[in-house]
């Protein structure tokens, strides 16, 4: 019982660690790029667009969606390995 | 065969075929009503979901709100697609994990007490509103411009078909409707999209089409478009207007607000586990992006376009669609220079904004208005900016069968979008207050006549606002964002994340947030829009922007009570050591 205790408590710190470090990413692109240095950003040029508007109506996108498929791939690794552990104990 | 003929022809199949997967997936159980019987595949629950999320606002006001903000539309484009990475990681799996019926359900639950479950339920109630009535408003347009019918009766045929397969089938056969409905709408986005980009820039990918020079000169889309503009007294299409603040709380806002809209959560509950929920997050977005994606390089477009085939245009030789749109009063002109042009430039071309159309027709055949001109600029047209979608193949003379086909999908999204909240409405009624909260003894039989009776009272409150649209629909769109951003997203949040969240603190973070998003709207958009300026705004935060601020406020409200007041209780701990499992 305390094994399986703390084997949830890890699979809980690494779920919100992997959660956190995404979000930090979902907020660099979209706030950051999109918002807060999109001028400073426009001064580059990326497939004939503006850099920071880029960000702002192309990028964020595709990144987000990327976000979330890393997100899944992750959960499915940490889902698998934390079943595994349990299982092992019985 | 003649524009209309084809509208006809190509609404009445899709019609057909929404009723026809009606009639093929009846719901017989509460479950099946309420979550299709958790058995929706996440590929089509991806589909199903990005129908529900892309409205009539995204398909027909989305492209030209950006196309006539420009830069600053981005708050649209990030907000509402960013908030599916929030949904994703943060509220879905463990929501469906949960594995109850409704959000409030969740909330009733997690902080065990009926009245955070009321208050849950008043909130979802009048987010969902708010977003039906703006529906509406859309299948009128679509009715009236391309089927020529009275916008009354266009509203009955849409909230008929809605009706009928809201009550027969319930979410099953919402679900799959609306998988049929995603492709429609998505078709009917792409095909004029990918038409107009080979036409300006040669490449027949939008996305990057509005990256690239123009066929007829080696000058880039957007640069051109900025130089266009700057001549006519705008400012450049690429750089914003609004303050970086303001850009800032609207995009959070938004974003918190589209991760808290009931009819999208509820979406999650109806894949089998919780792999098949972080799944069907994703596929959702893909499906989502591609039309968000695809809205920016459209609005460029229709913008360049626009000015192309219209300024310094007489009014005599200027294109079919220009009159058409004027004569159901989405666009009108007034010659203030009297040289029978057409011409364009920055600010409102009289006052007030809206024409106010006499029954006289002008000296070359316009409809005359009454508004007083405003001579401290040289526009002289007045463009609603909802008509950009459907008039973009008109105005890049595309063949009638885009236009048909445009017509059909906005219909679908708009459709689509209204048979979920309806839905999620009727859920909240008849299960979170009359099984839940008032009779709860009633038989499931009976839950399930509830549910459909609940469903017909809210088609026809819906049907009433598309026939008296109140004057306020397109202000109210901030309430529902702004609410849901206050008021359930972070109560859902802190539900999962924080275990020693307790139910004082959660019912009254979600009235704080409720009270002062709600109060800050309404001042500026009814009370007082004559000071609805940044200069009179808390800190230069529009109306559109204050659910973030209210989403704040409700996080410290709710913490500081935490403290105070005791502690969850032993149940509800191991409840949330459950959901946090895989």
């Amino acid at each position: 019982m305390d094994k399986f205790e703390e084997n949830r408590k890890q699979y809980w710190s690494s779920n919100l660690k992997l959660v956190l470090s995404l979000l930090l990413i979902w907020f660099t692109v979209s706030f950051g790029c999109g918002i807060l240095f999109a001028d400073y950003l426009d001064q580059y040029t990326f497939f004939g667009f503006k850099l920071g508007f880029w960000f702002a109506q192309q990028g964020s996108i595709y990144i987000f969606v990327i976000l979330i498929f890393i997100y899944i791939h992750r959960m499915k690794k940490l889902d698998e390995k934390f079943k595994n552990l349990n299982t092992e104990d019985d | 065969m003649s524009v209309q003929n084809l509208t006809y022809l190509f609404v009445g199949i899709t019609f057909a075929l929404y009723i026809t997967i009606a009639i093929r997936s009846r719901a017989g159980s509460t479950s099946e009503f309420y979550i299709a019987g958790k058995g929706v595949h996440p590929i089509a629950n991806g589909m199903a979901t990005a129908a529900d999320w892309m409205s009539a606002a995204s398909f027909i006001s989305m492209a030209g709100i950006i196309s006539f903000m420009g830069r600053d539309g981005s708050v649209y484009l990030m907000g509402w697609t960013g908030g599916y990475v929030l949904l994703a990681l943060l509220l879905a799996p463990y929501l469906r994990k949960f594995g109850q019926f409704t959000v409030p359900d969740f909330i009733g639950t997690r902080y065990y007490s009926s009245l955070a479950r009321i208050v849950a339920v008043i909130c979802l109630i009048i987010v969902s509103f708010t977003y039906v009535a703006g529906q509406m408003r859309g299948v009128g347009i679509v009715f009236s411009r391309f089927l020529e019918v009275d916008i009354n009766t266009g509203v009955m045929i849409g909230m008929g078909i809605v009706f009928f397969y809201a009550v027969l089938g319930g979410m099953k056969g919402i679900t799959y409707t609306q998988v049929a409905q995603y492709c429609v709408l998505i078709f009917a986005y792409l095909v004029p999209a990918v038409f107009i980009s080979i036409m300006i820039t040669g490449n027949p990918i939008p996305q990057l089409g509005f990256g690239q020079q123009l066929v007829d000169e080696p000058v880039y889309l957007l640069d051109k478009l900025d130089l266009v503009m700057i001549d006519l007294g705008f400012r450049a299409y690429t750089s914003g207007m609004k303050e970086t603040i303001d850009v800032f709380c609207i995009t959070a806002a938004l974003m918190l607000g589209t991760a808290g809209l009931p009819h999208v959560i509820v979406r999650f509950f109806t894949v089998p586990d919780v792999a098949a929920a972080r799944k069907s997050a994703g596929y959702a977005l893909i499906f989502i992006a591609i039309l968000y994606t695809t809205a920016p390089a459209v609005a460029s477009f229709a913008r360049i376009n626009l000015f192309e085939s219209t300024h310094n245009i007489s009014y005599t030789t200027a294109p079919e669609w220009f009159k058409n749109w004027e004569r159901i009063g989405l666009i009108a002109w007034k010659d203030k220079n009297q040289d029978g042009k057409i011409q364009h430039a920055a600010g409102n071309a009289f006052e007030p904004a809206k024409p106010i159309f006499s029954d006289q027709a002008g000296d070359f055949g316009q409809r005359e208005i009454n508004n007083t001109a405003n001579l401290e600029n040289n526009n002289e047209v007045y463009i609603d900016r909802d008509i950009i979608v459907l008039a973009n193949p008109e105005i890049a003379n595309l063949p009638p069968w885009v236009i048909a086909l445009v017509a059909a999908g906005a219909l679908a999204a708009a459709l689509s979008t209204a048979a979920g909240l309806l839905l999620v409405i009727s859920t909240a009624v008849s299960h979170d207050l009359i099984k839940k909260t008032f009779a709860k003894n009633i038989s499931e039989k009976k839950e399930l006549v509830f549910a459909r009776i609940s469903v017909l009272v809210a088609v026809v409150i819906a049907g009433l606002f598309g026939i008296y649209p109140p004057a306020f629909v397109a202000q109210v769109v901030a309430f529902a964002f702004g609410l849901a951003a206050a008021t359930l997203f972070p109560a859902i949040l802190m539900g999962i994340f924080s275990k020693s969240m307790n139910k004082e603190g959660a019912i009254a973070g979600m009235l704080v947030g409720l009270i002062f998003t709600f109060s800050y709207i309404l001042y500026f958009k009814f009370v007082n829009p004559q000071l609805n300026s940044s200069e009179y705004w808390l800190w230069g935060i529009s109306p559109e922007g204050i659910g973030f601020v209210g989403m704040l406020l409700n996080l410290l409200v709710s913490n500081i009570l935490r403290v105070i007041t005791p502690n969850t209780p032993m149940h509800v701990q191991e409840m949330i050591d459950n959901i946090r499992e895989p």
